[in-house]
């Protein structure tokens, strides 16, 4: 570590006296001198050049975006700021100085604070000691001040407008909240360059309101915000200026009114995108799915619902409101507690997953690393996952058969690898995605259950499921999709079914279906009122 | 999230789950108690003095063997050398008095750096090289038994050779109470506390509650995980010198077997065999249960074979008990989640 890294490191004193950092020196806004300057980094794991010209300089006060599609270098990127990797070449200064960081701590002493895509928390331990691990305050002998740690992190949620008790452990958060405790991490950290890596891809656009409203804050105390996210209106609502990146290396960078979508997006994949949204008109075909009077106890009750073959409804509602569950019961992951679902005019049996893939039913989950693959395995072998029984041959398993599979489906999805046989961990989360879609598509099935299709994935990806999706339904399939983004709502689907609390609130065809009729179902009040 | 309602309800709920899981070093108090009371109807002579100060003594030496381990397995590790080292520890101790008449404080001070000498060896391999601490302490646990019979080459301290001002500390009572007893107490009380209250040791705690998150954070894993090594390592070296205060008599195969009965004991009481939670407090009534059912037996004159048995069926109860529990704990928090979602 160098001398000037050493300068800038917080005293316990200092750490004690205050959670948020007031403007560090009285000119910190003012002064045009950046606080982050990192030159044409460089990193190649093995044979591959993940970062060839990682580029960037932040200035206090501003919140910058970080675009680019997956693969585009960003998240190695933010991993070089973190102090994770080490760059091969390239230079970092912070304040005017050279820094080298050595790892993570280095990091988050010369002030840097960075939530990871991934939520990264200790299960076992308090919301609290999460957000504070390694820092606790303290008080006489260096004793961990419980207390008074526990008010900070309540002191840090009441700012963030959440009710988290800081004294739970952090098993059993939902996503949103993991994210939530993320931010609050950052947030006690003080640091005066806060580096957020899809920090809202699971939160719902309440929260994502709130956290703007703390980036407005922040930049008032003159920290520097890096803020990463595909939702490009995001970008727009909440940034001063935009670097994008393509394909390792930086492209430019431009203040946001001297930028349209169409630019963005030109920029970030070379060339011209088709419509994000391809809709093929169809005419739906016989009822696939019927389900009536699901319920279970403390998710969700009363809900009816159809699927046709050819059509795509969407499950939209805010987060917590009970669609995940719904999807769960349906495909008999969960027992329902009462009605019935039945798929192509046959009942199925209650929880019970197996009759329901018998049936013709795939259901790719929301969080694909835990859910949906098997990170470690290679890329054929988590193709042929759900199709094992089929290509078995006297109950053994030959990896030329499952290479065959996979080639089919990758080809299809085009799916972008080096090998059949690497680990899917070694794929971008678009790829990944796709992975997972073709497992499923493989069984050849007459409905695909898919939750949050497109989350954390690039926009040139996401075009790409999103015609995936299409070409399916155009050939018969019937979709029940869970979504989160309003635009993949309207855009793809043929009706939409709003859930509150647990309850269908509203149920829109496609005619009547816009950003305010469905916030008014899920949110049971006048969207203006709860923004 | 404009509600702040729910708050106290779930400040509540958390308090009840914690007050679940804090109850495990109380469980076993009352298991201990009813093994107790069901052995002394059987056997009145179980309760007398000194049969007490007898398991007390005895369980006092796994408990400080499961001081360590609790510190190793909290970070997702393991140390099944402690048993080779207690008997290396033991013996060394015992051949400084017999061949070179050492003073007695010396005894303790050098069972004692012959287990930081392992501690050290074992954490060194386990960072720095990498190597998983399954594998490396199992090695250890052979290496240190074979250097350990090189050494003592079919000789035995008997006695004889022992100061008596040494083998006083594992006879002598205060109150009633074996001094052993008191030492271990006293070290239990103290790591329990450093346990929760200092960062370096919550880092032991984040390390193993998830070891990518524990990077991302800073924490000095390599650091961490050797210093845990290195306190087990030092407190079996310890315990050999205690073991031989104990037993005044070791050739070369005290403590064998005891590694297993340690972890046993430490899981039995409540450490995640997987890392992240657990106390201190817990395995040391742990290991306490184990010696109370091992000589509950021996007072009802039942075969000392059940008493193997009954120790493997605690073990897996109180595995089934823990999953059962995390599944009940993951269940309820979820529950209890979605207040704040709700406008």
């Amino acid at each position: 570590m160098t001398s000037a890294v050493a300068e800038i490191t917080f005293t316990a004193a200092e750490m004690k006296g205050f959670i948020f950092r007031p403007a560090r020196g009285t000119n910190a806004v003012t002064e045009a001198a950046p606080t982050l300057v990192l030159t044409q980094a460089t990193k190649s794991f093995g044979p591959v050049l993940a970062l060839a010209d990682g580029s960037i300089t932040l200035y206090p006060g501003e919140a910058h975006a970080l675009l680019g599609e997956n693969g585009a270098g960003k998240s190695t990127l933010v991993k070089i700021l973190g102090g994770v990797y080490r760059p091969d070449a390239g230079s970092l200064e912070l304040g005017g100085r050279a820094v080298e960081f050595t790892g993570p701590s280095d990091a988050v002493t010369a002030g840097l604070a960075i939530i990871y895509q991934e939520p990264s928390l200790f299960p076992d331990l308090s919301v609290a000691e999460n957000i504070f691990m390694g820092r606790q305050p303290v008080g006489a002998g260096r004793r961990i001040d419980r207390r008074g740690m526990n008010r900070a992190a309540h002191d840090i949620f009441r700012r963030l407008g959440v009710a988290l008790d800081p004294g739970r452990p952090a098993r059993g958060l939902s996503v949103a909240d993991q994210q939530i405790v993320e931010i609050a991490k950052a947030l006690s950290m003080a640091a005066r360059v806060v580096v957020m890596d899809e920090p809202t891809a699971a939160l719902t656009t309440v929260e994502v309101l709130r956290l703007f409203e703390v980036i407005t804050t922040l930049r008032a105390e003159g920290v520097a915000v890096l803020f990463i996210s595909h939702r490009l209106e995001e970008v727009f609502a909440c940034c001063q200026r935009v670097t994008i990146m393509r394909d390792g290396r930086f492209v430019r960078t431009a203040p946001v009114e001297e930028l349209t979508i169409d630019d963005i997006i030109r920029s970030m994949v070379g060339r011209d995108l088709e419509a994000l949204f391809p809709k093929t008109a169809t005419v739906p075909g016989d009822v696939v799915l019927e389900v009536d009077g699901l319920a279970r106890h403390g998710a969700f009750s009363d809900i009816s619902f159809t699927v046709r073959a050819g059509e795509i409804v969407a499950l939209a509602g805010l987060v917590g409101a009970g669609r995940s569950e719904v999807a769960r019961a349906v495909f008999g992951v969960d027992r329902r507690d009462a009605g019935s679902v039945r798929v192509a005019g046959r009942a199925l049996p209650n929880g019970d997953a197996r009759a329901a893939m018998a049936a013709g039913v795939a259901l790719v989950p929301e969080d694909r690393r835990q859910q949906g693959l098997v990170m470690e395995l290679g890329i054929d072998q988590n193709v042929a996952l759900a199709s094992l029984r089929r290509l078995s041959r006297g109950g053994l398993l030959f990896r030329a058969g499952e290479r065959r599979l996979a080639a089919t489906w990758t080809s299809r999805l085009r799916v972008k690898y080096g090998r059949l046989r690497n680990p899917v961990l070694t794929l971008s989360g678009g790829n990944q995605q796709k992975v997972v879609l073709g497992k499923w598509l493989a069984r050849g099935p007459k409905l695909l259950i898919v939750d949050e299709p497109t989350r954390g994935i690039d926009v040139g990806t996401k075009a790409e499921v999103h015609r995936i999706l299409d070409e399916l339904v155009a050939g018969g399939l019937a979709v029940l999709m869970i979504s989160s983004e309003l635009p993949e709502v309207l855009g793809m689907a043929d009706r939409v079914l709003v859930l509150r609390e647990g309850r269908l609130t509203a149920e829109l065809s496609r005619a009547q279906a816009d950003e305010n009729t469905i916030m008014r179902a899920a949110t049971g009040q006048d969207p203006e009122l709860a923004a | 999230m404009t509600a702040v309602t729910n708050r106290a309800g779930r400040t509540g709920g958390g308090r009840a789950v914690l007050a679940v899981l804090r109850a495990r070093e109380v469980g076993i108090l009352v298991l201990i108690g009813f093994v107790v009371l069901i052995t002394t109807v059987k056997n009145s002579h179980f309760v007398e003095a000194n049969s007490v100060q007898q398991m007390l003594s005895g369980a006092a030496l796994f408990a400080l063997l499961g001081v360590g381990e609790t510190l190793v397995i909290i970070t997702r590790n393991v140390d099944l050398s402690v048993g080779s080292v207690l008997g290396l520890s033991a013996y060394v101790v015992g051949y400084m008095f017999k061949y070179h008449h050492i003073p007695v404080w010396s005894g303790f001070l050098i069972g004692t750096l012959v287990g930081v000498a392992a501690g050290v060896v074992n954490g060194l391999i386990v960072t720095v090289l990498r190597v998983p601490s399954l594998v490396v302490t199992l090695g250890m646990l052979y290496v240190i038994r074979g250097i350990d019979g090189v050494i003592v080459n079919g000789d035995q301290i008997d006695p004889a050779s022992i100061p008596n001002s040494f083998t006083a500390v594992g006879y002598r009572t205060f109150l009633g109470i074996p001094w052993l007893a008191i030492i271990v107490t006293v070290v239990v009380a103290i790591v329990g506390y450093a346990m929760r209250s200092f960062r370096a040791s919550r880092e032991l705690y984040a390390i193993g509650s998830n070891p990518d998150a524990a990077a991302l954070a800073g924490i000095p894993i390599g650091r961490r995980v050797f210093s845990a090594f290195l306190i087990s390592g030092t407190l079996a070296g310890f315990a050999g010198a205690l073991f031989l205060a104990l037993h005044t008599q070791i050739n070369n195969n005290g403590g064998v077997g005891y590694e297993l009965i340690v972890v046993t004991a430490v899981v039995v009481g409540g450490v995640a065999i997987f890392g992240g939670s657990g106390s201190v407090v817990g395995a040391a009534l742990g290991a306490l249960l184990l010696n109370v059912i091992n000589q509950a037996l021996v007072a009802g004159r039942i075969s000392a074979f059940w008493n193997q048995a009954i120790a493997g069926a605690l073990l897996l109860a109180a595995i089934a008990f823990d999953r059962w529990l995390s599944l009940r704990v993951t269940r309820s928090l979820q529950s209890a989640e979605g207040a704040h979602h709700e406008l």
